[in-house]
């Protein structure tokens, strides 16, 4: 497996590669989310109690699993940046931060503008809604280190080594409505056992959760792509393609 | 893995389990405080670890189960009381429950139903008919994790219908 990764290391590698993998992910990005989309939001029944308002689910719910999964992709990536000094491992966790923090403000407002009317809350300090919190926190506080340091490998470090420390934070994310009482309700999809909604309301789930998911990667790939330009802008091979371009 | 690598890799690792250690042992430490609410159950006979029994007078969160037929609204104003009782799989509500009733005035969250999760914000207080029971002043609709369009649900013999209001009940919060 090794000796199949290893060319990745190199920079000029990874950017074509992304490049390569950029236009299929998004086809399938846009069209897994525009069928995701309009089935959920138009053809899916309404809940029997909830109404119309449920539909939200099929946006909260995406965003704030992929929150936590871009902060575990992340957490992964300082960790071999840590130990094996990939510098491209350092990119990518810079490339993913911002996104992460999107998804997890996403999570946050869908989940309150869901919360006032089912609830009768915007907000309250209950466990889930306070650990999903601390994520948006920890998050911010990575993207600040990012850019807290003129020396690259030093700010990846330091925003690695506060990345680790956060990833605790995700298992008890996950398991906040387990192990404590809470106002949030459980999970419905992630769980052992069967879904608890219909088939025809865990269809159009799917097909959200992978295009969301599929987005994410676009988006993490586009900023991954320019965060290699950036700290590789004095290389021959980047001049290149600078000169290149223009020329054009 | 030449040795620096290693020892990074043990240092990394030894702080990945730390933290983990550390976390886990203060939530541990904190598990009664992080709980949102108090079933019934729990204010009655105590916390089951700890026998912590929330006294008379104290704010507490109270979260349990509309039990069905104790809901009493009055057709002047928007008073309304409930009994609740623990939220435990199979539901099944039996008078022997404990049950803690709520006293609530004002506009119920649309969820608001007989068999519904409900947590209530108030002070425990002792009323002589009801026993113990809580003053609210702020009544949110726990829903549980299941979703189902709505004829599977009237055949799985579950149904909503949100509380409605007469014009004399909504006048009576202005006065």
């Amino acid at each position: 497996m090794w000796k199949w990764l290893h060319p990745y290391a190199n920079p000029e590698v990874s950017y074509h590669f992304t490049n390569k993998l950029l236009p299929w992910l998004s086809a399938l990005a846009a069209i897994f989310l525009s069928i995701g989309l309009v089935w959920a939001l138009l053809f899916a029944p309404a809940d029997y109690q909830q109404g119309h308002s449920f539909r939200i689910f099929y946006i909260h719910v995406p965003a704030a699993s992929l929150s936590m999964g871009i902060y575990f992709a992340m957490a992964v990536a300082a960790f071999s940046s840590l130990v094996w000094q990939l510098k491209l491992a350092d990119a990518s966790a810079a490339a993913m931060a911002p996104v992460g923090a999107s998804f997890t403000a996403i999570a946050l407002i869908t989940g309150a503008a869901w919360g006032k009317p089912m609830w009768g809350t915007w907000w309250i300090w209950d466990a889930r809604l306070t650990s999903e919190l601390i994520l948006l926190f920890l998050y911010l506080g990575v993207i600040a280190l990012h850019n807290a340091f003129e020396d690259k490998n030093l700010a990846g470090k330091a925003a690695g080594i506060l990345t680790l420390v956060g990833v605790i934070n995700i298992p008890i994310i996950k398991y906040s409505v387990d192990w404590w009482n809470t106002l949030h309700q459980g999970s419905t999809v992630s769980k052992l056992g069967k879904p608890s909604m219909s088939l025809d309301m865990l269809w159009p789930f799917i097909f959200c959760f992978i295009g969301f998911s599929l987005l994410v990667g676009v988006i993490i790939c586009l900023r991954f792509r320019n965060e290699i330009l950036a700290r590789n802008s004095i290389r021959p091979w980047v001049r290149e393609l600078v000169k290149n371009n223009s020329s054009n | 893995m030449n040795p620096r690598r290693k020892k990074r890799l043990a240092i990394v690792g030894s702080i990945l389990i730390g933290i983990g250690v550390v976390s886990g042992l203060v939530l541990y430490a904190l598990s009664q405080n992080i709980d949102l609410f108090f079933t019934p159950s729990e204010i009655t006979q105590g916390k089951k670890e700890t026998g912590l029994k929330p006294s008379l007078g104290q704010r507490i969160r109270i979260g349990g189960l509309v039990v069905p037929g104790s809901v009493k609204r009055d057709p002047e104003n928007l008073k309304v009381s409930f009994r609740l009782s623990d939220m435990a799989m199979p539901i099944v509500f039996k008078d022997s429950d404990p049950m803690v009733t709520v006293y609530y005035e004002g506009i119920l969250p649309d969820l608001f139903r007989e068999g519904q999760g409900i947590v209530a914000n108030g002070t425990l207080t002792e009323h002589p008919p009801t026993g113990l029971s809580i003053e609210a002043s702020e009544v949110l609709a726990k829903h549980d994790e299941n979703y189902m369009p709505a004829e599977l649900a009237e055949a799985a013999g579950q149904k909503h219908d949100k509380a409605t209001y007469s014009d004399k009940q909504l006048q009576s919060k202005d006065n």
